[in-house]
């Protein structure tokens, strides 16, 4: 995962806006609103100053009020229009930004959806959840603030700069003079700044992660008595923050007084070249002063906005990378067409399905691994039967069960469902028939009832309460305070692991599912619990086809067939009589596990 | 009555408390903040003169109006050459700007500099003693307190106190220093039109600070409802194989984006809101612009002011229109620093680890008793039922018992991450109380391998060796051999310059185990203790390592928590720990055949289990 961010690339031609802008062209209509209404808004702005030439030259010059009322109201309605365009302006930016945001966050949640498990094998939750979150918003600041402020303080540039010219030539071309050599000042201030934003960011997530360790270490860290030295690493960094910032801090510095300088030279230079207008035409002299020292803050405000898009580039980069990438597993246009697809499913055309599964001349590579884990691999599942997967933590049990769920396509050979290759019919058609139960029962946000009816939406009241009792989890429900409204927390945190275990068994069986995997719990509970889990399992596996990946080898002696996995290769393979009878792998795990189990039973 | 006194006193005692670790953290950054304050005055300074300048510059120089400045400008004006000559000479005077800008520059430089180095001088104390404080809070503390939640104070809390100090605390010190001095300058010039200049000021900054308010409500929902959806997306990614298993991708979809929508729609309204607030307040400081600009020129026709003043008048106002915005925003976010020292005075004020009193270094070659040793944790039935046994130096004691027997408060309580309390027995290594032998010293001193051990996100090489960061190559692979991971390490493609990922995902929980191991033998420790260590590795490695570590431990004292008989056979003596009591003590070879629960695992282990018989557990 580290090489990969690496390998990201740093620059792309046109800031990678070409890549994103397919995906935002609903908004065109309305960004061209948001830029019109900016460039009217600066265009008042620049006439501002005239309206203080005018006063200058007409009421003191001249010392009269005649027009007064007329100046009023005229100066009155610029302000009551800028505020409106202001408002139409800003409220346009923002809804853009969050309307862009929440467009991309949805595209890519949606692209999810429908990837395969290698890609979330390949990239933890927290890489894949900043590009949903943060990438999205990145962007969509981009194509709203950052493009509305360039467009209004360039505006703002060229006006003034076109005003200065047309009042008096010479004198405009003279405070001109110093943009050229503050733009090339700025852009050198600015690589250096976005480098040292980046180092900045870095660090600070060192920061973050050397508190983590800290407080989750607290029990080693006190033991082998290192508080000294980790603390010493820790400061190091935080002085490592400091320096960078600090020089950060001077680049900006530099920056910001680099600008108060040249505003001020622009307005001595007026003074200097423009004093004699003072005498006779002060108004004048007062507009080149406004101008001079107003038009530096808009080139802080373009380099700023530029070195905008030149950071988000890499968001734009790591989002459209994640909505360019295909699924390994897809249905064919033909499959689609007759089955539909994840989203929308034609039901009428689907088959029931019966259970039977069959591996038929199965080789077997993970997308990203360079290993085969299987070759030439044949079993039969029928209907009904029973099978288990037995293996160390971490030897690779869960590949057969990524392969009759789909979830991963064999190499070379095929997977069959019912007689016909899986690939024959959509993914959803399959997994509409699955149920699945996990290790680590996984419970989403919301109440029991929720969860419950996440495998079948339709089931009533009375299904609900049939599927508790079977897998003995009323007992659960019935010990909570709101019963089945009960929310859970997230994550199910508000549950204890055995009582998550007994409700995802529910939420399966309310599925009614005619395979079943199931992803035995080793987690620690009690023993009760562990017996109506037991129990739970055992009801629950009748009248379907179940695939059991098992760490406890004493669930599964009345398997019709165990599948022992060692280092990601199936080694032996039999009953549980005919396993020990070999002598083999399988003998020695269960005498481990056995004296392991009944050690724990005598102890207590 | 009383108790609401009562409880106004607790809060106002705790305020107390939390600006005293306020003002801990700003020792150091004190000086830089006066500093930064200081150049902010120079800055607002420079930002007066400027106008004056040009002021004399059109009335007097230029305009050749009666002068009506202080002594002190007319003198300089005098010792220049006057103000005729400067009239004819103007390059003099746009010198003045230039060289009163530079100033400005130097002092906005210095300015950013000290403040940045003392915010963040500020933030390197707040970091740094929140980590060393956390280091030595008391085990028990931990437990008590969610790491999340301790992130989250140490982190984005540090964040807001900080951006409280640096940036609000010294704006609002910038803004009301530029407002002092604009006052006096255009009092100095036309006292009447300051007055009409600042009567709606009062207003503009009221209507920033109710308007700042009431959207803070507004932004807590959007960040509520952030909150939410960002939970959505992290939970339909961690049970990606549930949301496919049960094919409710659509279902997924639908309820994102119903949140999504919802998400977004609070933004929208908040947009109105504030587009409305930011062009009213445009109007309302472009009206007191106007008004500045009309009694100006109507003072400027009826002589009471000069135009040359009136353009400088002008200059100031605009000085003053921003900031007045800023001042609403910067006070109605200062509360939100307020919660924060108090989420991280809340760390900073728990009790740290007392040192022991008399500090003793004893040598730890030396019999270890536990006397009489009774313990229960806070609020929880007793755990340890008066527990004896003598563990003769150099000797290895064994330890057997389930889920909760009590093994692991042993340990903790022999490396004091709890303390035994007064009359609950004594523990006492060479018959010095550990109480009072110092806590570094003792810990160092024993070598423990927990059965989930912790690596540090390092390089193997300095995982092995932190608790000896001198150590050679040599050394490090020496211990590694003992443990059996040598040869894994090698296989590695950067050998012992692996770095191990955040709490060693990179590494198996065997590969771990024998890691911790080897960092545990490189400690070199009096006392050795193994916590269950050798659960995860095979029987055949489980048998390797412990007959290298038999080479290995030497003169150490050993103590071996395990539930294999094969294992706990090396030990002198054994310890069967039942529910908190010993319920059999003694030598394993007398235990295997006393008739106990010793004699019963010991049956269970060596014989084969009978087929599809009777399965415990």
């Amino acid at each position: 995962m580290q090489d990969k961010t690496q390998k990201e690339a740093k620059s792309l031609p046109f800031f990678g806006i070409p890549k994103i802008l397919p995906y935002i062209k609903g908004y065109k209509n309305m960004m061209f609103i948001m830029v019109a209404t900016g460039l009217f808004g600066s265009t008042i702005d620049i006439i501002l100053p005239i309206y203080q030439r005018y006063a200058l030259n007409h009421f003191v010059g001249e010392g009269t009020l005649d027009t007064l009322p007329w100046f009023i109201v005229i100066y009155v309605a610029s302000l009551v229009i800028t505020a409106i365009a202001n408002y139409i302006n800003g409220y346009l930016a923002m809804k853009l930004e969050v309307s862009i945001n929440r467009d991309l966050r949805a595209m890519a949640f949606d692209h999810l959806q429908t990837l395969s498990f290698s890609y979330y094998n390949q990239n933890s939750v927290g890489y894949i959840h900043s590009r949903v979150m943060s990438d999205t918003s990145r962007i969509g600041s981009l194509f709203s603030w950052s493009l509305a402020e360039s467009i209004w303080q360039g505006t703002y540039l060229i006006g003034a700069i076109a005003v200065m010219l047309i009042v008096k030539p010479g004198l405009a071309l003279l405070v001109m003079l110093v943009l050229p050599l503050i733009i090339f000042l700025f852009s050198l201030f600015q690589a250096k700044l976005i480098r040292l934003n980046r180092q900045i960011r870095e660090i600070n997530s060192r920061i973050t992660g050397n508190f983590n360790e800290g407080i989750t270490g607290a029990r080693t860290i006190k033991t082998l008595a290192v508080e000294a030295l980790i603390e010493k690493g820790f400061t190091d960094e935080t002085a490592n923050m400091r320096r960078t910032t600090v020089k950060a801090a001077r680049y900006r510095g530099l920056f910001a007084s680099t600008i108060g300088m040249a505003s001020s030279l622009g307005l001595a230079i007026v003074l200097w070249r423009g004093g004699v207008l003072a005498a006779g035409d002060v108004g004048t002299f007062a507009l080149f002063m406004s101008y001079a020292q107003g038009m530096m803050e808009p080139v802080r405000w373009i380099i700023d906005c530029i070195s905008d898009f030149i950071t988000t580039q890499v968001n734009i980069e790591r989002l459209t990378r994640l909505l360019e990438t295909q699924s390994d597993v897809t249905d064919t246009d033909e499959v689609i067409r007759i089955y539909g697809d994840a989203f929308d499913p034609i039901r009428e055309n689907w088959e029931p399905i019966r259970g039977d599964i069959e591996f038929q001349d199965v080789s077997f590579r993970y997308p990203d691994g360079d290993e085969m884990v299987l070759e030439h691999f044949d079993l039969k599942i029928p209907f009904g039967s029973n099978i288990a997967i037995v293996g160390e933590t971490g030897a690779g049990k869960s590949t057969l069960v990524n392969l009759i769920c789909r979830f991963f396509e064999p190499t070379e050979g095929r997977v069959l469902i019912d007689g016909r290759d899986a690939r024959e019919r959509s993914q959803l058609w399959l997994h509409s028939a699955l149920g699945y139960v996990l290790q680590t029962p996984h419970l989403f946000s919301g109440t029991v009832r929720e969860n419950l009816l996440y495998g079948n939406p339709n089931a009533t009241p009375e299904q609900i309460d049939k599927a508790l009792k079977l897998v003995s989890a009323d007992d659960v429900v019935a010990k909570l305070e709101k019963g089945l409204d009960t929310d859970v927390g997230e994550d199910g945190s508000l549950l204890s692991t055995g009582e998550k275990q007994l409700i995802s068994f529910a939420r399966a069986v309310l599925a009614d599912p005619k395979i079943l995997v199931l992803d035995e719990a080793t987690s620690s509970v009690d023993t009760i619990t562990e017996q109506k889990i037991q129990a739970a399992i055992d009801t629950i596996i009748q009248g379907r086809t179940s695939v059991m990946i098992a760490h406890r080898l004493s669930t599964v002696q009345n398997a019709d067939c165990i599948l022992v996995v060692r280092s990601g290769k199936i080694v032996e393979q039999g009953t549980h009589k005919e396993l020990l009878a070999l002598n083999g792998y399988y003998k020695e795990l269960f005498t481990r596990q056995y004296e392991d189990e009944a050690t724990a039973s005598v102890l207590g | 009555m009383q108790k609401r006194k009562t409880v106004n006193m607790a809060k106002k005692k705790n305020t107390k408390q939390n600006l005293l670790v306020l003002a801990r953290f700003l020792k150091g950054s004190r000086l830089l903040f006066a500093f930064s304050i200081l150049a902010a005055m120079v800055t607002a300074l420079a930002d007066m003169v400027t106008p004056q300048i040009i002021r004399m510059a059109i009335d007097n120089a230029l305009g050749g109006k009666e002068p009506v400045q202080p002594d002190y400008v007319l003198k300089l004006v005098d010792r220049l050459g006057g103000f005729a000559y400067l009239g004819k000479h103007l390059w003099i005077m746009a010198l003045g700007i230039v060289i009163v800008a530079a100033v400005k520059a130097l002092a906005q430089y210095l300015f950013r500099v000290f403040n940045t180095k003392a915010a963040e001088t500020l933030v390197k104390t707040m970091r740094d003693s929140l980590f060393r404080h956390i280091q030595h809070l008391p085990f028990a503390w931990h437990g008590l307190n969610r790491t999340g939640d301790i992130i989250q104070r140490c982190t984005s809390d540090i964040d807001t106190m900080k951006n409280f100090v640096s940036e609000q605390l010294t704006q609002v010190f910038r803004i009301v220093i530029l407002l002092v001095f604009s006052v006096i300058f255009m009092t100095g010039m036309n006292p009447l039109l300051t007055l009409i200049a600042l009567i709606p000021m009062p207003f503009i900054i009221g209507y920033s600070l109710i308007f700042h308010r009431s959207i803070g409500r507004g932004f807590e929902k959007c960040d509520e409802s952030e909150g939410i959806l960002s939970a959505m997306v992290q939970e339909n990614l961690t049970g990606v194989r549930v949301v496919r298993a049960f094919g409710r991708e659509r279902y997924e979809r639908d309820r994102f984006h119903e949140q999504n929508e919802e998400y977004t729609s609070l933004w929208v309204r908040l947009a109105k809101i504030m587009a409305r607030y930011w062009s009213s307040a445009d109007i309302l400081s472009g009206l007191q612009v106007m008004l500045v600009v009309i009694f100006g020129a109507v003072f400027c026709i009826d002589g009471r002011m000069q135009s040359g003043e009136y353009v400088a008048f002008i200059s100031y106002n605009a000085m003053l229109v921003w900031p007045i915005r800023m001042l609403g925003r910067m006070i109605s976010e200062m509360s939100k620093a307020g919660v924060s020292l108090e989420r991280v005075a809340y760390i900073m004020n728990a009790e740290e680890e007392a040192p022991s009193e008399k500090g003793l270094k004893p040598d730890l070659h030396a019999d270890i008793v536990f006397d009489h040793v009774s313990f229960a944790y806070e609020n929880s039935p007793e755990m340890l039922h008066d527990i004896c046994f003598t563990l003769p130096a150099g000797h290895t004691l064994g330890i057997i018992g389930g889920t909760g027997s009590g093994k692991s408060t042993l340990m903790a309580l022999l490396t004091k991450l709890y303390l035994l309390p007064e009359g609950s027995g004594r523990i006492t290594i060479g018959g010095v109380n550990v109480k009072d032998i110092d806590t570094e010293y003792l810990r160092k001193n024993i070598g423990m391998v927990l059965q989930e051990p912790f690596l540090f996100s390092r390089s193997l090489k300095e995982n092995i060796a932190i608790t000896r960061p001198d150590m050679t190559l040599t050394e490090i692979r020496e211990v590694s051999r003992a443990a059996c991971l040598d040869d894994t390490i090698e296989g590695f493609s950067k050998g012992y310059d692996t770095f191990v990922g955040e709490r060693g995902v990179t590494l198996s929980g065997g590969q771990k185990q024998r890691a911790a191991i080897a960092r545990t033998l490189a400690q070199d420790a009096r006392i050795m203790v193994f916590d269950d260590s050798l659960s995860a590795v095979d029987t055949e490695t489980d048998a390797k390592i412990r007959a290298s570590l038999k080479d290995h431990f030497g003169s150490a004292s050993v103590i071996l928590i395990s539930h294999r008989i094969t294992t706990l056979s090396q030990a002198d003596e054994v310890l069967v720990l039942d529910k908190g009591r010993i319920a059999e003590k003694g030598a394993p070879e007398a235990l295997k055949s006393a008739g106990g629960i010793y004699q019963r695992i010991y049956e269970i282990q060596s014989g084969l289990p009978q087929e599809g018989g009777a399965y415990a557990g």
